[in-house]
């Protein structure tokens, strides 16, 4: 390759291609640096003492004892908070009524969950603040508790904020077409009811923060932010009542995996830079796993009440459902967003001509929750893909055909649901459905499960098959900001306001980049998570960073190389279509001779060009895809073996096919722990029964089997000029329903309650 | 009462004044400043504090570093030859995309790296149930049997 000519596509490793990712390298070295991995000069522990209750009145905290054990610096308590401590606002999906449940960073005379932050107490070590965590007396005097979703709306129910009268945080009513008469006319209505069991993200990385400030400049820095550096640079500066939000600098470090929960605006992320500025000394704190599974966001927990109208051929007529979305004790940063998110979604892939959704999320007395992969919608499609196989058992039709019927058509697109989602309108923005369907049938050999499903097993297992059809949502916040700068050595730094949170964002933004600018994907560095470095950005989360981060950075690469080639031309004297940008300058194509270096070119600027971009995108992108599942269920002993898992997904365009693939496979080893293993229990009083891996269990390597991969691109995302829906959370998003569907088809009973432990499926097959 | 103790990490000998009840990883990630040894749980199950004690991987959240005291530690920093190569276990994850995260894989690491000294040449499924205890909560384990078997021909080659 000489240099002037341009650098093939694949050499370029842009969109497309799977180059090795940018991350890897310090973190198999085992150099990555996580937030307990930092340290700073001077630097003091925060231990945060929680409540032992789940529901209690107290009135002292005796905090001389703490102060005067070896080591300790301070004991902070509510009572040392401006204001008592400011509540923590919503960020999304905000509801009114829900503001009279917000959190404040420490309790104050009322604890409502087993977890939540009473005191903080500084010491030198993280060893002597627990030992004087210990010393701490706290007068608890415990009150009646709320557990259950129902029971929270139960006339005589204890109530956590007594003058509120409720303890429903939120209700919202969708209704959609003629419900009454689909109903009046319909040939079979199904009436069920389906619970999903409280789980959470658990990232293997606990959550952590340093921060310091620095007196004489009045300004913070907090390392260990995650997801959303700029929109918690926000709140922390509203919460600290500061004006000038620029005094505050959050760094994000490497980050151990989000999935909704991590890198939201927690108690501690308020108290621990309070804490900074209190002492005058750096303040780290890293929760303990313990904490991390009674404080950190918890999620899922949803009883739906549902009734399906249809046509004896299997055509839907109707869809109605009034659930329960069980929030926990406070109202936390996502407001509304899962009961929203699924009460929008619920309606799935199919044609209704009537709907009627409503959701009530009530405050218990459990942890306060929060969004996890594919938030809402593992939930909805549990439901709704269980209703659909409960009807095409009643009226003798194959699961498959009764799908087909019913998808929505490719000419339908875009498809307005008549839903909304925290104000944008849930419009379908591209799909082929059954060209999925036909391409999945076909890949995944669904004619060979079904012979594999007839065939006699061994030692008393009972074979089933199981599919799950959902559509996912990504990209909401609607703006992203993107900067790209190119040297003279032709090296390129493109920052980003999106954020890593371990998914890879580094590699596939340096790939958009790579193919728009024309340059090799070596020669690309990605900067993200430093608000000190990075004016705006809305973060990662929702599966945006490719949709909305990406455009960004394509439009700014495509503009730095339309504003070089048209300065080269003049001085080459030729068209700006028959120039070509390399690391060594513009030249004509097929002339190497006549090349402008970067250096003449960049000199007026410095020896660097410098695009910014704001991406704007008000509506929401709908990938989505089929889950399939064939497995073997031991009644004896209630084991749900996977022989067989399938996905097919399309994501409008795929930028990396094994990054791709690589969240497809996480997200699906996160499903099943949802559909089999993961449970928060709590016993009557609401102690925590599930707070160490012992008894919140994660899936293994023995429980996760190796799974099929499809991926299409036959339904770019018109919203975008990239085209991509992204792919974060369609691995996660069915796996409760296409094994919920499996085991039933295996048992012959109707499976309505997740997860499906071992215990549950004894109890199914012996009923 | 603090006790004295002497332990050989990777080749270098860190000798420390502790408290009897310090944990061996914390002595590992604060006393010697190695902190790819990562803490995920302090209770056993999820293995991402996995070091090898005298070759043997270890939940060094289990053990206190007094009990250290005399003996060989592996880490992850101790893997890679040199500092712009990588062991090739390190190498196949890289290229086998069996990191996501990389929160968990300093301890996979050093499981498999001991694994794959007693067994040169497991099967998928060996490998499978030699990983099962270690918890990643972001790859499903798929890449990650691969990226083994992947490093078990490379060492067999090298070997031969």
């Amino acid at each position: 390759m000489t240099k002037a000519t341009a650098t093939p596509e694949a050499a370029l490793q842009g969109i497309g291609s799977s180059p090795l990712r940018k991350e890897d390298w310090p973190l198999v070295r085992g150099e990555g640096t996580f937030v307990a991995d930092f340290k700073r000069p001077g630097m003091v522990h925060a231990f945060v003492v929680r409540s032992p209750f789940a529901h209690a009145r107290f009135t002292t905290i005796d905090r001389e004892a703490a102060l005067a054990a070896p080591g300790v610096i301070d004991v902070i308590t509510a009572q040392d908070l401006p204001d008592r401590g400011r509540p923590i606002p919503t960020r999304m999906f905000k509801d009114e009524g829900s503001n009279r449940f917000l959190q404040r960073p420490l309790a104050d005379g009322v604890v409502r969950y087993s977890g939540e932050p009473v005191a903080v107490v500084i010491a030198d070590t993280r060893y002597s603040a627990e030992d004087a965590a210990e010393l701490l007396r706290v007068d608890y005097e415990p009150l009646a508790v709320v557990l259950d979703p129902d029971d929270a709306v139960a006339e005589d129910a204890p109530l956590l904020q007594p003058h509120t009268g409720t303890n429903v945080a939120g209700h919202l009513v969708v209704e959609i077409g003629a419900l009454d008469e689909a109903f009046a006319g319909a040939d079979l209505v199904i009436e069920e009811e389906f619970w999903i069991q409280r789980h959470a993200a658990v990232p293997l990385e606990t959550r952590g923060l340093l921060a310091e400030y620095d007196a004489k400049t009045e300004s913070l820095t907090v390392w260990g932010a995650a997801k959303i550096p700029h929109v918690n640079r926000a709140i922390l500066a509203r919460l600290l009542g500061w004006n000038d939000e620029r005094r505050i600098r959050l760094i994000e470090l490497h980050v151990g995996g989000g999935f909704g929960a991590r890198g939201e605006f927690y108690p501690e992320d308020y108290l621990i830079p309070f804490a900074a500025m209190r002492t005058g000394r750096p303040v780290a704190w890293v929760e303990d796993r313990e904490e991390n599974l009674r404080a950190t966001n918890q999620s899922r927990e949803q009883v739906h009440r549902v009734e399906m109208a249809l046509k004896a051929d299997g055509t839907f007529l109707a869809l109605k459902d009034s659930f329960i979305n069980n929030t926990g004790a406070y109202v936390r940063t996502h407001g509304m967003t899962v009961p929203g998110l699924s009460v929008s979604m619920l309606p799935g892939p199919y044609r209704w001509p009537a709907y009627r959704g409503e959701y009530r999320s009530v405050v218990t007395n459990k942890t306060p929750g929060g969004t996890y992969r594919s938030p809402g919608r593992f939930e909805i499609n549990f439901v709704r893909e269980r209703l659909v196989d409960m009807a095409a058992h009643r009226l003798g039709i194959d699961p498959v055909e009764i799908r087909r019927r019913n998808l929505i058509d490719r000419a339908s697109f875009p498809h307005d649901t008549g839903t909304l989602f925290d104000g944008h309108p849930v419009i379908y923005d591209s799909g082929d459905y059954v060209l999925l369907l036909e391409k999945a049938l076909a890949a995944f050999d669904y004619e060979g499960m079904k012979r594999w499903r007839k065939e006699p097993a061994s030692d008393g297992l009972r074979r089933g098959l199981g599919m799950g059809f959902f559509v996912e949502k990504a990209g909401p916040a609607e703006r992203e900001y993107a900067r790209v700068e190119l040297n003279e050595n032709g090296d390129v730094i493109v920052y980003t306001g999106t954020a890593s949170v371990g998914q890879g964002v580094e590699t596939i933004l340096a790939q958009v980049c790579a193919s728009h600018l024309g340059l090799p994907y070596e020669r690309i560095t990605v900067v993200h998570g430093d608000t000190g470095v990075i004016p705006e950005g809305m973060g990662a989360f929702g599966s945006r960073a490719a949709m909305l981060g990406g455009a960004a950075v394509m439009r700014a690469s495509e503009e730095i190389k339309r504003r070089l080639l048209e300065a080269a031309a003049e001085e080459l004297e030729a068209a700006p279509a028959d120039l070509v940008l390399t690391t060594m300058g513009v030249s004509v194509i097929g002339a190497p001779l006549r090349t402008v270096s970067l250096t003449r070119l960049l000199s007026a600027g410095g020896g660097v060009i410098k695009q910014e971009d704001r991406f704007v995108c008000e509506l929401l992108g709908f990938p989505y895809g089929i889950h399939f599942a064939a497995v073997e269920v031991d009644p004896a002993s209630g084991a749900v073996h996977i022989h067989r898992f399938a996905v097919a997904y399309d994501i409008g365009r795929c930028i990396n096919p094994v990054l791709v693939k690589g969240q497809i496979a996480g997200g699906f080893a996160q499903g099943v722990g949802g559909a089999l293993l993961e449970e928060f229990s709590f016993d009557a009083s609401g102690q925590p029964l599930s707070a160490s891996f012992m008894d919140y269990l994660l899936p293994t390597s023995e429980d996760v089997p190796d799974i099929e991969v499809l991926i299409t691109e036959d339904a770019p995302s018109p919203l975008n000029p990239l085209g991509v829906k992204g792919a974060g959370e369609g691995g996660t998003a069915a796996v409760g329903a296409a094994i919920a569907n499996a085991v039933s088809d295996a048992l012959g009973r109707e499976v309505t309650r997740l997860p499906l432990n071992p215990q549950r499926v004894v109890e199914l097959a012996t009923a | 009462m603090n006790r004295k103790i002497s332990v050989e990490i990777n080749g270098q000998v860190v000798d420390g004044l502790v408290e009897p009840r310090l944990l061996l990883a914390d002595f590992i990630r604060d006393n010697a400043s190695l902190t790819g040894t990562h803490l995920g749980c302090e209770h056993g199950v999820c293995g991402a504090c996995t070091v090898q004690l005298d070759g043997r991987p270890v939940r060094s959240c289990l053990l206190f570093a007094v009990q250290a005291n005399g003996r060989r530690i592996a880490t992850v920093e101790g893997m890679a030859p040199s500092a712009t190569t990588l062991h090739p276990l390190q190498q196949a994850f890289h290229e086998s995309h069996a990191l996501q995260c990389g929160f968990c894989t300093p301890g996979i690491l050093m499981t498999m790296e001991a694994f794959l000294r007693e067994e040169p040449d497991p099967t998928p499924e060996r490998i499978r149930s030699a990983l099962a205890g270690n918890l990643c909560r972001c790859t499903g384990y798929q890449n990650i049997i691969t990226a083994v078997r992947l490093a078990a021909d490379r060492l067999q080659q090298t070997r031969a």
